[in-house]
């Protein structure tokens, strides 16, 4: 065996024997450093001839590669053992609780107020506002209740010294609509829905003197009453996600007619019955000409619905009041 | 109303309809049953007996050994514990192998040794309401051995209809035989009816001195009633079913016929009356004591029914006080009058009443109705109390009777609002059935000319007749279509953001959205300040006017959270606010926040939120809508005295004032009872939405130079002064400046504080060299001190 042989193999068992990176560093200095086994080796070339040098020479460099890939492949076994080490101590408990995870959510009412204008913008209408003192003319003489009328009656409201009111319904949204394109000197159709607070002053376990209503009118050319049974079913359908049996029935409202209330077949502890959602009808010629449009060229619908009602519906709420409560274990289920 | 379900069937021919299709029927054409309730529960075997024979028990002192008859030759032997039970009184009794409500079956029973065999009963335990103590007392007349069901009708239901207020028409038996004709195609069952004739010559004269509010007035006098006679007891079960409850004969009369024809009518004594009727309105400063024994005031909007001394009864209200009808009564003035509904409406409520007589007058009563009810009250009177009839007087202004005028319906615009076909014939029987003349021409088009009911104040345009048809026809028979809509899209403003957006950051801020009433207490608000506009007829004092601020409301539910054992409460609200007496009505967003800033974790210690916290809100909220400033309140524009004077700020975007952020007062924090220190912001939610369309900049290539100083100013020197000082000084090249710490303490000259700023440098077309970054350095600092006393700290 040669005396780099030896070298070589020496080297070799050192590398395998060291236990971590300083001895292995300690094998490289030995065997490649400047003085270094391998190294002295080298030296050795200058007092050779050139066939022996070359001879020599590549020798040697066999033996540093060899000792070279040995070093880089232990390296990589000691690195990949720290690290493995290292990990082993770094572990965390997974499943302690997150930092500042909480969030807050939507109101019921504005989550179901979201989910509802959503559908009907889908199908093209507009936002429309109007303000919450109304006048009387708004709220009430221009959706054809006279002065005095028992329909009034129906409303029970809220007065202000100056004869102006709190709105008792998101109707006379309609109105200012109609006078909006007017004054635009604009021709229907008319597409808009209104959702906002309405007040009646009556207050118990099934009334809010506050609530929240969802109006909608349709004024175009030619527009009927299968058109709104039509929009109307629709609605109630893609809010809710089911097939309900639905059932229009005539009522009065002054400012509509022919006027509907809609039911729907509600499912509750395997027993169904009918449950009023909403009013609607065809526009009241009056309310037509009030709002200055021609009704003998158009023809329009309108709708409007209780949204607290809606949203009792739809996520299971058995109390009108909580709404306005404000408790946050109520609000925070609703995310 | 609520009516007997056996009286309509008495009315109209309904052979073959059940009470379900009868109750789903009357709900589909628009006349909603609310509810139906049975007369009676179900029980069976019980019948008239009558007690022949009545003696003591011989071994009990409260129970009776009655010998009762149900009309077999052979006496039952019944024993009873009744205090009423009597020789000759008629009652029911339960035979033996009856079935009572609540499943009791009667069996031959032995009491102290004597056998009964059946059980007279009370009218609670056939389950109808209690009337005398002891046992149920039957008329005299009642034939002995029917059926008690069948005898008082009992398998009869009262149905209640909620009906809408233009249908005054179906406000009694006559006017829904009509409309049950329409919808099942049936015919109404016409009863004779028994015409009295005038036995007397007694006659009142009638004056309408108020012709359009009265245009027809019928009285007639019936003298020597029997003030002894009772109702009998088919009416008084009648009008017991309906809601009504029995008076007195000649009431319960009136009542009968206010039911059965939907016409109000009224009985004065007529020894109360002096001289003719006057049918006049009321002078002011006029007062009346009606039925109710209210004494009222009245004024010229009321018409009354006055003699020729002062006013009776307000017209198509309420009578008075002192021509009612008493147990003494013996003559009789009845009358039957048109009232006009323009004259009754509004004046019931405003007097605080609502009586059958208003709610029908108001809504309009059919103008030939007077004749005929009139007539059936006096027949009526005088079969059940005797006496005579004079003639009847009349008082009548035709011209001022409600014209049932020519309505026209076309052919193409019953289509068109329908959506669906109704055939020609299908549209006339409609009509025809609801009582309306109809003439037909066939022109181009179809058009019928139609005279409505008189009894319909409802049916003046052609939408009327269209929804006529429509409801007989059937709601369900409309098809299901979806319009046409216009192709047109929705314009959205990207410089408007949406609310949505608004709340969704906030929630994702960890605040919970609330909604509180817009009313708020005018006690409550003085405790922050504010004054909100007045509700004239408040529910409650809690809520007696407007908010004119989301602070209020907003604490409230915080307080009541807190109440609640929550100690980390942060909600936030939209909505309007009611300002200059309720003519601006602005959106607001507000927020209020108390507790700890995270709820309570192993992994981070905790603090109390504090003005920074939710000033970090609001800087997100202002994200996008340009430069926001906050600025401290001074001595020209003071703090709102619910915010902590030295903890508060008004918020700025541009020049405009948007809104107010602070820690809550610490005064109201205790009034409120509230723990913490609440912070709280309010802004304006038009200013919040008002976004800019983002405008994308290059970015530099170069590195950016950071500088640190650390500067002492004096307190009164704000953060925001600095900056501005030290940007304007900087020039150009400075990008971002931003202070990481603010030290007061050891080392620092009382009333002064060390601001540690750091300034980045940065240029678009080079990297800045080290002499020119020390260049803007110093400058800065030359400046700092020149203008705000600044010194670098070292």
């Amino acid at each position: 065996m040669s005396a780099l042989d030896t070298i070589l193999n020496d080297g070799l068992a050192r590398i395998s024997d060291a236990q971590d990176g300083a001895a292995l560093e300690q094998v490289r200095l030995d065997w490649l450093g400047k003085k270094g086994l391998v190294t002295e080796q080298m030296k050795q070339l200058a007092g050779l001839d050139a066939e022996a040098k070359k001879a020599f020479g590549a020798q040697v460099n066999r033996v540093k590669e060899a000792m070279q890939a040995a070093l880089h492949e232990k390296k990589t076994v000691l690195d990949a053992a720290l690290l493995a080490a290292r990990l082993s101590t770094e572990t965390i408990d997974v499943t302690l609780p997150a930092r500042n995870s909480s969030a807050g959510n939507l109101h019921p009412i504005t989550r179901a107020l979201e989910r509802m204008t959503a559908i009907f913008q889908s199908m093209g209408f507009e936002m429309a506002e109007g303000p919450e003192i109304e006048d009387d003319f708004h709220n009430f003489e221009a959706l054809n209740f006279p002065l005095h009328h028992p329909a009034r009656t129906m409303h029970d409201t809220f007065y202000f010294d100056d004869g102006r009111l709190l709105r008792t319904h998101t109707s006379p949204v309609q109105i200012r609509a109609m006078q909006a394109l007017k004054a635009k000197g604009g021709l229907p159709p008319i597409k808009i829905i209104a959702a906002g607070k309405v007040y009646r002053s009556d207050s118990d376990q099934t009334h809010s003197p506050m609530f929240h209503q969802l109006e909608g009118l349709y004024i175009a050319e030619k527009v009927s009453f299968s058109d709104l049974k039509g929009m109307l079913t629709h609605f109630v359908r893609a809010f809710f996600e089911r097939d309900f049996e639905m059932r229009f029935r005539p009522s009065y409202f002054p400012f509509t007619e022919p006027s509907a209330e809609v039911d729907i077949a509600w499912e509750r502890d395997g027993k169904t019955s009918w449950l009023e959602v909403l009013g609607c009808g065809m526009v009241h010629p009056n309310v037509l000409i009030a709002g200055g449009i021609d009704p003998e060229r158009y023809s329009g619908f309108a709708f409007g619905l209780g949204v607290e009602r809606f949203t009792m519906l739809r996520y299971g709420v058995n109390d009108l009041r909580a709404f306005f409560e404000n408790d946050v274990r109520f609000l925070s289920q609703f995310r | 109303m609520k009516i007997s379900e056996f009286w309509l069937r008495e009315s109209v021919d309904l052979s073959g309809i059940s009470r379900a299709q009868l109750l789903q029927k009357l709900t589909a054409a628009g006349l909603e049953v609310e509810d139906y309730v049975d007369v009676a529960p179900a029980f069976s075997g019980v019948l008239v007996a009558e007690i022949v024979a009545c003696e003591k028990h011989p071994d009990a002192d409260k129970l009776r050994v009655c010998k009762v008859s149900i009309g077999t030759p052979e006496l039952l032997q019944i024993v009873c514990g009744a205090p009423n039970a009597r020789v000759g009184l008629k009652a029911p009794l339960a035979t033996v192998g009856s079935v009572l409500p609540g499943g009791l079956n009667i069996k031959i029973g032995k009491l102290r040794g004597i056998e009964s065999f059946g059980m007279l009963c009370s009218s609670t335990e056939l389950g109808l309401p209690a009337g005398v103590d002891g046992l149920y007392e039957l008329p005299n007349d009642a034939p002995v051995g029917t059926s008690i069901r069948e005898y008082l009708a009992l398998d009869d239901a009262v149905i209640e209809l909620k009906m809408t207020p233009n249908r005054s028409d179906c406000l009694g038996v006559l006017g829904l035989t009509r409309e049950l004709c329409a919808l099942f195609n049936r015919k109404a069952v016409v009863a004779a009816t028994n015409v009295v004739t005038p036995s007397i010559s007694d006659v009142r004269e009638i004056h309408l001195d108020d012709a359009v509010g009265c245009p027809r007035y019928l009285g007639q006098i019936v003298k020597g009633i029997n003030p002894q006679a009772v109702t009998p007891i088919w009416l008084q079960e009648r009008l017991r079913r309906c809601g009504i409850r029995s008076i007195h004969p000649v009431v319960d009369i009136s009542n009968y016929v206010l039911l059965e024809f939907g016409q109000p009518m009224h009985a004065f004594d007529l020894a109360a009356l002096n001289g003719k009727v006057t049918v006049r309105r009321a002078q002011a400063g006029e007062s009346l004591k009606l039925l109710d024994e209210q004494t009222v005031a009245l004024d010229a909007r009321f018409l009354v029914i006055a003699d020729s001394e002062k006013a009776l009864a307000i017209a198509g209200i309420m009578g008075g006080f002192d021509s009612r009808v008493t147990a003494t009564s013996v003559d009789i003035f009845f009358e039957a009058a048109h009232f006009a509904p323009e004259v009754i409406m509004g004046r019931a409520r405003t007097l605080g009443l609502h009586t059958d007589a208003s709610h029908r007058f108001e809504r309009g009563v059919d103008a030939a109705l007077p004749e005929a009810a009139l007539a059936r009250a006096t027949a009526l009177l005088i079969q059940i109390c005797g006496g005579q009839a004079g003639p009847v007087c009349r008082a009548e202004h035709a011209e001022n009777l409600p014209k049932a005028n020519s309505v026209t319906l076309r052919r193409s615009k019953l289509d068109e609002v329908l959506g669906v076909v109704v055939a020609d014939v299908n549209v006339e029987a409609i009509l025809r059935d609801l009582g309306f003349a109809v003439t037909t021409e066939h022109g181009q088009e179809t058009i019928w000319h139609v005279r409505p009911h008189s009894g319909r104040f409802d049916i003046s345009i052609e939408a009327d007749l269209i929804e006529e048809i429509a409801r007989v026809f059937g709601y369900d028979q409309i098809p299901v279509t979806l319009p046409n809509l216009r192709l047109s899209p929705l314009v959205t403003h990207e410089s408007q953001r949406p609310s949505s957006d608004l709340r969704r950051l906030l929630c994702a801020r960890d605040y919970q959205e609330a909604i509180t009433f817009a009313f708020t207490s005018s006690v409550a608000l003085q405790d922050f300040g504010l004054v909100g506009h007045a509700i004239k007829n408040p529910l409650s004092a809690e809520i007696d006017v407007m908010r004119p601020s989301l602070l209020p409301n907003l604490l409230t539910a915080l307080a009541q959270n807190q109440r609640r054992q929550q100690d980390r409460v942060r909600l936030f609200e939209l909505g309007v606010v009611f300002l200059d007496q309720g003519k601006s009505e602005p959106n607001r967003i507000a927020g209020v926040a108390v507790g700890a800033i995270e709820n309570e974790s192993w992994g981070s210690p905790t603090r109390a939120v504090d003005y920074f916290d939710v000033k970090g809100d609001v800087d997100a909220l202002l994200v996008g809508t340009g430069v926001s400033r906050y600025v401290a309140f001074g001595k020209d524009n003071a703090a709102p005295i619910y915010l902590h004077p030295g903890r508060c700020a008004q918020v700025f975007l541009g020049e405009l004032a948007i809104g107010v952020i602070g820690q809550l007062h610490p005064a109201l924090i205790k009034t409120l009872d509230l723990r913490g220190a609440p912070v709280v912001f309010e802004l304006d939610l038009t200013a919040v939405r008002d976004a800019h369309v983002p405008k994308a900049q290059g970015l530099s290539k170069f590195p950016s130079s950071r500088r640190d100083l650390a500067v002492v100013l004096a307190e009164s020197v704000s953060f925001d002064a600095l900056k501005a000082c030290a940007v304007a000084a900087a020039g150009e090249m400075l990008s971002a400046l931003d202070c990481f710490d603010v030290y007061r303490g050891a080392g620092l000259v009382q009333g002064c504080k060390s601001l540690a700023i750091s300034l980045i440098l940065q240029d678009f077309s080079r990297t800045l060299a080290e002499e020119e970054v020390e260049a803007v350095v110093q400058r800065v600092i030359a400046a700092v001190a020149a203008e705000l006393g600044g010194v670098i700290r070292s």
